[in-house]
């Protein structure tokens, strides 16, 4: 067992897990959050993607222990106030979703392209969400969120 | 996963004492390939000595007529360093081919090489630019570092502390990714060396390897066209579901012709 202290979503938590857990379950099981999804079990999907020290990672392919000391940003830590993060907004507004099972880890990966690329072009975008897999859309839909979401984003960087 | 005891390790030499303490431990840094491999059981260590922290293993730099690759230098650095894209754009611009942009921003060059997978990226710099590997014990050159399949001249306990790479006069890089793994199904990394043309090709065999007929053709001329009936033996060749024996040699060949329009500037 090891004792984990992680910074999510602005709050400090310790837990004491097993070596083995994976940050993803950390997230789900330990501390109830849930919208870090887990769509499979080979580190393909994506859905699991949160932001670790400012940089996007998949969840499930990461230990907990191997985030002790660090910042984690989680789907839950994007909308402020009850307001929507832009990204959130823009996939609403653009219907970059179906089912929706896929859409925290879109969420948190687009978060990280704009972060490196603000004015991204289509290209930049499937190039970017490589690492996310979408069952419903077909992603027409989720490109155009991207590009929303650049165009509410740009200079307002947060 | 089975269960595992996790060691994060202070400093090279704590890393190297836990390898030879526990001959079950395995080394994790980006824990890319590792972490999948773990879930699905596939290996069972006893430990896991994290060096993903070890300033050691970190940098980027050019000196002596080398870029200087920190083994714990992750691919999204690699991809994104002006001194990368100085020194070799084409290595800059492998890495932003690898994986996807979570397994960039984790993944790390001293992982990839030690690895050996053989549809990885980076063996093929590696062995194209006749680069050294420097370990904890000795220095390594590509030719004798590669050693096939998963297979390298790495030693028990031997860790990789940063890859040489000598600066190339030109180098270019080409490959045919699977759609869904991104991973190689060929690619061919070219270079003009101080040495010769090297030409380095991964994906297509059971471990990246040298085109030394093509090496030998380009040698006369640096032209998509010398390629052209020039051997490979594809007998050893990959033969899956993705890809016959047989697509994958004239994907080998196309990749090739690729970077050589790259080198001479086409795109």
């Amino acid at each position: 067992m090891a004792k984990v202290t992680i910074k999510v979503n602005g709050k400090n938590h310790t837990k004491t897990v097993e070596d083995r857990t994976l940050l993803a379950n950390f997230l789900r099981d330990e501390l109830g959050l849930t919208g870090t999804h887990v769509g499979c079990d080979t580190s393909q999907c994506g859905c699991c993607t949160v932001h670790v020290d400012g940089r996007a990672v998949k969840s499930c392919s990461m230990l907990a222990v191997q985030a002790h000391g660090a910042e984690v940003v989680t789907i839950e830590g994007l909308a402020k106030k009850g307001k929507l993060h832009p990204i959130q907004r823009a996939f609403s507004e653009c219907h970059g979703l179906q089912c929706g099972f896929c859409t925290p880890g879109m969420i948190m990966a687009t978060a990280g392209l704009l972060k490196d690329n603000p004015n991204p072009t289509e290209d930049d975008i499937i190039h970017g969400l490589e690492g996310n897999l979408c069952r419903c859309t077909g992603y027409i839909n989720i490109v155009k969120a991207v590009k929303m979401s650049a165009k509410l984003m740009r200079g307002k960087a947060r | 996963m089975y269960a595992l005891k996790y060691v994060q390790a202070k400093s090279l030499k704590e890393a190297g004492r836990l390898l030879s303490a526990n001959p079950e431990a395995k080394l994790i840094s980006g824990g890319m390939t590792l972490i999948p491999t773990l879930k699905q059981r596939l290996a069972k260590p006893t430990h896991l000595v994290d060096i993903a922290q070890l300033a050691e293993l970190r940098g980027i730099a050019v000196k002596g007529g080398k870029l200087l690759l920190g083994a714990g230098t992750k691919h999204h650095d690699v991809a994104t360093s002006a001194v990368v894209k100085k020194a070799i754009p084409a290595v800059a611009y492998l890495a932003e081919l690898i994986g996807d942009p979570q397994v960039r921003n984790c993944g790390t060059i001293g992982g990839s090489v030690a690895n050996n997978d053989p549809a990885a990226d980076y063996p093929a710099a590696v062995l194209g630019l006749d680069a050294t590997v420097v370990t904890t014990k000795r220095q390594i050159a590509a030719d004798a570092f590669f050693q096939g399949l998963f297979t390298t001249a790495l030693e028990e306990g031997e860790i990789i502390v940063r890859i040489e790479l000598p600066l190339p006069k030109r180098a270019a890089y080409a490959k045919f990714h699977h759609p869904a793994s991104g991973y190689a199904m060929a690619g061919v990394f070219i270079a003009q060396t101080a040495g010769g043309v090297r030409v380095a090709v991964t994906g297509a065999g059971p471990g990246v390897f040298r085109w030394k007929e093509a090496e030998a053709a380009l040698a006369k001329s640096l032209k998509p066209a010398a390629l052209e009936g020039v051997k490979l033996d594809a007998r050893e060749f990959n033969d899956d579901i993705h890809a016959n024996r047989e697509y994958r040699a004239n994907l080998v060949r196309v990749m090739a012709k690729r970077a050589l329009e790259k080198l001479s500037g086409k795109k």
